[in-house]
Parts: C-alpha cells; sequence; structure tokens
C-alpha cells in the first residue's frame, strides 16, 4: 500500500459541470463529470466534492476512466448529499482529490464483502483485479432489495465462471435474510482466501475483520471518518495514530489491530470529542 | 522550558488527539503546542474549511474543540511523550482565558499559548489580540492564574506589531510566537463565490514566510523575551533566516502535509550542521544575528 503523496495540483480545487445522473436506488444516485487530476484514481481513493454555497464532503470513487470522466456514488444521507441529489446535469460542483491510499492489487481468490454504497469501490476494485483473479466472492449486503447496488455492474466484470455475487437484505427481500456479514464465516470455514476486501457500515466491517483473524485471512478495510482538510492536516479523521484521509482510507488488518479500540466502536465528532457509532 | 532542539509543532495542525501529537513527537519536535482549547465544546465552521492556493493554504475551520474539561485526558496522555507540552488556550473573556489555562496546567501543561491571533472566530482570537487594552487584560489574568510560561501567540493582522508585541510582554508575556496565519480569501471564478463556508480565513505556508520573518526581526528590536518564530518554515533554511532575525526556536504547521512528522527532524539536522559549518555552539550564539549588520 503507497502512501499518498500530497500534490498542491492535487488539492487545489476544480470547478466542472455534471455530465450525468443515474438513479440506482430511491436513495442512491450516480454522478458524473469530467476532471483530469481524478483521471488515474486507484480504487479505495477518495476526493472531496464541493456543492457551492451548501457543503464539502468525502466521496468514495465509484470508476475513473483514463479519458477524465469520473463517478461517485451518493446515498441520501443529509443536507449535502440532499442539495447534491437536487443537482442536474449541466450544474457546477468542485472538485479536490484524488485523496489518501488505495487497495493492493492481490491476485488469486478474493472474497469482497460491503453494504450499501460501500460497494461502490468494491465495483471499482473489481474492474482492476479481473485480470488477476482465480476466484471472486461478492457479499453484497442491503437493508431492502431495491437498495442493493451494483449488482449488475459486479457480475460483468470478471469472468462468469470465477464470480459468484451473494446477496444479503435485512427484510429478506431478495437473497439471504440478515445481514452482509451472514454468510462470510460459512465462506471461511469452506474455501480459503488470499485477501478480504470490506467496505460499507464500520460495525459490519469489525465483524469481517473478527472473521478474518479468526480464520487467519488477510484483510483490506476502507474506512470513513469525519473530513475537513483531507490532507492529513486539521486531524478531524484520526483513529488512533492514523489520518484516515492520508495514511487510509484503506487499512490492514495489522492496522486495524492497533486501533482496535476505535474501530466500529467510536469516532471523533465535529468538535473533535469521541463518539459511539450509530 | 529548555527544548531538545528549536523546532516545536505549531497549534492548529493535529493537535487534539494525544496520539496525533505522539507521531510529531516521533518525527522529532523539540515541543508539542496543542489545537487551540476553549471552555466549551465548539463544532467549527462546515466544509469548505480549507482551500489550497499556489503558494499556501487557507483555512477556517472555526477552532472546534472538545472543550477543555473533555481535553484535561488528552494533555494527560500527552504528558508522557518528555517533551514540553504547550497548550493553546482561547477564550471570549479574560476571565475565560484564565480559567482554560488554569485547567490546562492543572491537568499537566508545561505552558500555555494564548491564541489571541486567530482571524476568523468572531469576539475571540486576533479581536482580542489586536486591542492592546483587552490583550493586557487578557494576559494580566492568565499570568496570574498558572505558575508557568506564557507564550502569546501574535496575530499579523494589525498596524503595528511592535506595540501589541510591547503590549504584551509589559503583561507578563514570557515568550512570543509570530505570527498567525494572515486574513484571505479564495473566490470560485465560475460561481463567483467565496470557496470557504466562513468566506474569510487565514493563510499559512510559504507565501506568508517573508512576511512572519519581517514581523520577528521588527519584535526583536524592542523586546527583550524570547521570540517563536512561525509561518511558512518547511526547510532548514527557512528555519534559519527565523533564526537570524530574532526567533529562538520555530514552530512548524503546513509543511507537515507534504514532508510529513520526520519534517522536524530534518529541520534539526540542517540547523545543527549550519551552527557547525559556521563555527557556532549553539542556536543561541545566532539568534539575532542578522541585526548586527
Amino acid at each position: 500500500m503507497k502512501l499518498s503523496a500530497y500534490r498542491i495540483a492535487t488539492n487545489t480545487l476544480r470547478t466542472t459541470r455534471i455530465l450525468s445522473v443515474k438513479t440506482e436506488s430511491p436513495t442512491v444516485r450516480t454522478f458524473t463529470f469530467k476532471d483530469r487530476q481524478c483521471a488515474n484514481a486507484k480504487p479505495g481513493q477518495f476526493l472531496m466534492l464541493w456543492i457551492p454555497g451548501v457543503d464539502e464532503i468525502p466521496l468514495s470513487i465509484l470508476d475513473a476512466k483514463e479519458n477524465g470522466i469520473i463517478s461517485v456514488a451518493i446515498k441520501k444521507v443529509g443536507e449535502a448529499t440532499q442539495a447534491l441529489h437536487n443537482k442536474k446535469v449541466g450544474e457546477i460542483i468542485g472538485i479536490r482529490g484524488p485523496f489518501g491510499n488505495s487497495f493492493t492489487l492481490k491476485e488469486g481468490r478474493i472474497l469482497m464483502v460491503s453494504g450499501g454504497t460501500g460497494t461502490a469501490p468494491m465495483l471499482f476494485l473489481s474492474k482492476k483485479l479481473a485480470s488477476r483473479v482465480t476466484r471472486l466472492i461478492s457479499v453484497i449486503g442491503a437493508k431492502t432489495r431495491d437498495e442493493l447496488l451494483f449488482m449488475n455492474g459486479m457480475k460483468k466484470t470478471v469472468d462468469k465462471e470465477k464470480t459468484q455475487i451473494i446477496a444479503t437484505t435485512e427484510d429478506g427481500s431478495y437473497g439471504i435474510k440478515g445481514l452482509a456479514t451472514t454468510p462470510v464465516e460459512r465462506l471461511l470455514e469452506k474455501e480459503k482466501f488470499d485477501m478480504i476486501y470490506t467496505c460499507g457500515p464500520e460495525q459490519m466491517m469489525r465483524k469481517v475483520f473478527d472473521l478474518a483473524e479468526k480464520y487467519g485471512v488477510a484483510l483490506e478495510a476502507s474506512l470513513e471518518r469525519l473530513m475537513r482538510c483531507a490532507v492529513g492536516l486539521c486531524g478531524s479523521c484520526v483513529i488512533g495514530g492514523y489520518c484516515v484521509c492520508k495514511e487510509g482510507p484503506v487499512f490492514t488488518a495489522e492496522q486495524l489491530r492497533e486501533v482496535k479500540n476505535e474501530f466500529g466502536v467510536s469516532k471523533r465528532d465535529f468538535d473533535g470529542r469521541k463518539i459511539p457509532l450509530e | 522550558m529548555r527544548l531538545a532542539n528549536p523546532t516545536m509543532l505549531a497549534s492548529g495542525i493535529l493537535g487534539l488527539s494525544a496520539e496525533s501529537l505522539g507521531n510529531i513527537v516521533k518525527g522529532g519536535a523539540g515541543a508539542i503546542v496543542t489545537k487551540s482549547v476553549g471552555l466549551k465544546p465548539r463544532k467549527g465552521y462546515s466544509n469548505p474549511t480549507i482551500v489550497q492556493t499556489s503558494c499556501g493554504l487557507i483555512n477556517a475551520v472555526g477552532l472546534p474543540n472538545p472543550g477543555i474539561n473533555e481535553f484535561v485526558k488528552e494533555i494527560r496522555e500527552a504528558k508522557n511523550f518528555n517533551v514540553p507540552l504547550i497548550v493553546s488556550v482561547y477564550g471570549f473573556s479574560a476571565e475565560e482565558y484564565a480559567k482554560v489555562a488554569k485547567k490546562a496546567v492543572d491537568a499537566g501543561a508545561d505552558a500555555v499559548e494564548l491564541n489571541v491571533s486567530c482571524p476568523h472566530v468572531r469576539e475571540t482570537g486576533s479581536e482580542i489580540g489586536q486591542n492592546p487594552e483587552v490583550l493586557a487584560e487578557v494576559v494580566r489574568k492568565v499570568k496570574a492564574s498558572v505558575p508557568k510560561p506564557v507564550l502569546v501567540k501574535l496575530s499579523p493582522n494589525v498596524t503595528d506589531m511592535v506595540e501589541i508585541a510591547e503590549v504584551a510582554t509589559e503583561a507578563g508575556a514570557d515568550a512570543l510566537t509570530a505570527i498567525n496565519t494572515v486574513k484571505a480569501i479564495a473566490i470560485d471564478p465560475e460561481t463567483a463565490m467565496p470557496i470557504l463556508s466562513n468566506k474569510i480565513g487565514g493563510l499559512s505556508g510559504t507565501a506568508i514566510k517573508p512576511i512572519a520573518i519581517r514581523c520577528v526581526y521588527e519584535i526583536y528590536e524592542h523586546v527583550k523575551v524570547p521570540i517563536i518564530g512561525c509561518g511558512g518554515i518547511t526547510n532548514w533554511q527557512d528555519a534559519v533566516e527565523f533564526i537570524l532575525a530574532g526567533a529562538t526556536a520555530i514552530q512548524i504547521g503546513t509543511a507537515i502535509a507534504q514532508k510529513g512528522p520526520s519534517v522536524f527532524k530534518a529541520v534539526t539536522r540542517g540547523i545543527n550542521a549550519y551552527l557547525k559549518r559556521k563555527g557556532f555552539k549553539s542556536v543561541n550564539e545566532i539568534v539575532g544575528l542578522s541585526h548586527r549588520n
């Protein structure tokens, strides 16, 4: 995993127009825009998106094409994301980034576990892994059937014979009833994996981490924290001694062991106080 | 207060968690200064809180902090790093400054640095440091309530910095830190909007280095207390320049984004090599040396 280097050009705000808006689910929309700085972004990296006059929010990159067409998936969760959902093609947004490190590209047998919009970087990652994997199992979780994201995209990226998609829904409306973690232990009992990648709600990732530790499988998890500067200065996103924006957002199991007291347990609020994760 | 080397962490950078401060100590800082703490918790401003310019960063984070009662936990933990721990303090009145400073010292702070120079929060910071009478009252009240050194961090956003420096020292400041960020703004041409949510912020980084060195140079000729130079230092040459202007120690902040915490070790090594090459035995021998010529 490479530590991100700070470049002034990367951190300079660029304004750009929304090129397309696609509804992925009742709460999630994918926005595309053109940005040359993000053209070489890697899976796991994030960008800061400015909604003029409203807010600036960190977003995981869903896709970055060489021609500079960038996609992000945005779930409506608050004022900023609501304002963004109201935006139409042609409206102006601002971009800083890409920031942070990225997932290691492993070969062999891969297990992905994701929940909600955490599936976005997993889809991006699976595209980069396509030529390397011998087997890919992707567990995708959501509350309900219509909130399951990127199932079709994931099916298409890697060879059909090598890929298995397992969907879980909390209400049982599709796939396995339960959380994304529900099928994971059974999979780890049955098969050997070279790497587990996970992204989604932190308590979910914590469970996946605990299982990975139990079965001795390597793991990388992408964490989310409150972000302000995105370049490792303000300290808003610290977990243990790490800045999630700079030393993360992707952490190895080894690093997560160091921050066990916080990972899946607490985060820092706007005023810097440690508060329990929702 | 003795430092193992003349480099210190500048306030506002990574200074809300003891573990982050620990990384700065590992990077070689001779002392650490926390992010500014007040009496009550503050959430700060909404994003964007920083803007990159070609020559530095503009920030208006808005003094987010958990309040001194919560922050004492981090102070107690950061005490274990074996370098002087300086707690940066702000308040909305002289009494508040004094209360927070006392709680910080009671929890183990080796010194306090009074933030009378933050350019982007109303009724504190530079609004205190720009008013000689109010500033004097704040310094006196803090001095009367803590038995530890009191540093005063000065704002460059004043007509006459020397006057303010003299007021601070006459009121009892044990040292001065110069300078805090310079008031600045960035406007996006496409939307015709100021980018920061607070519109105006403070500029840090290489852009303000020559301004900061001029401030240190001017103050040095008028005050006897040690000056801590701060503003745009990224390498040993910058640090030496500040020392030659009159600084006894220096603080580094923005450069950590590019160079990481080991910037402190690199700058210290560079200063020591310079001293050796020039035949000096200690930093003290070159403090203010440029004034003799």
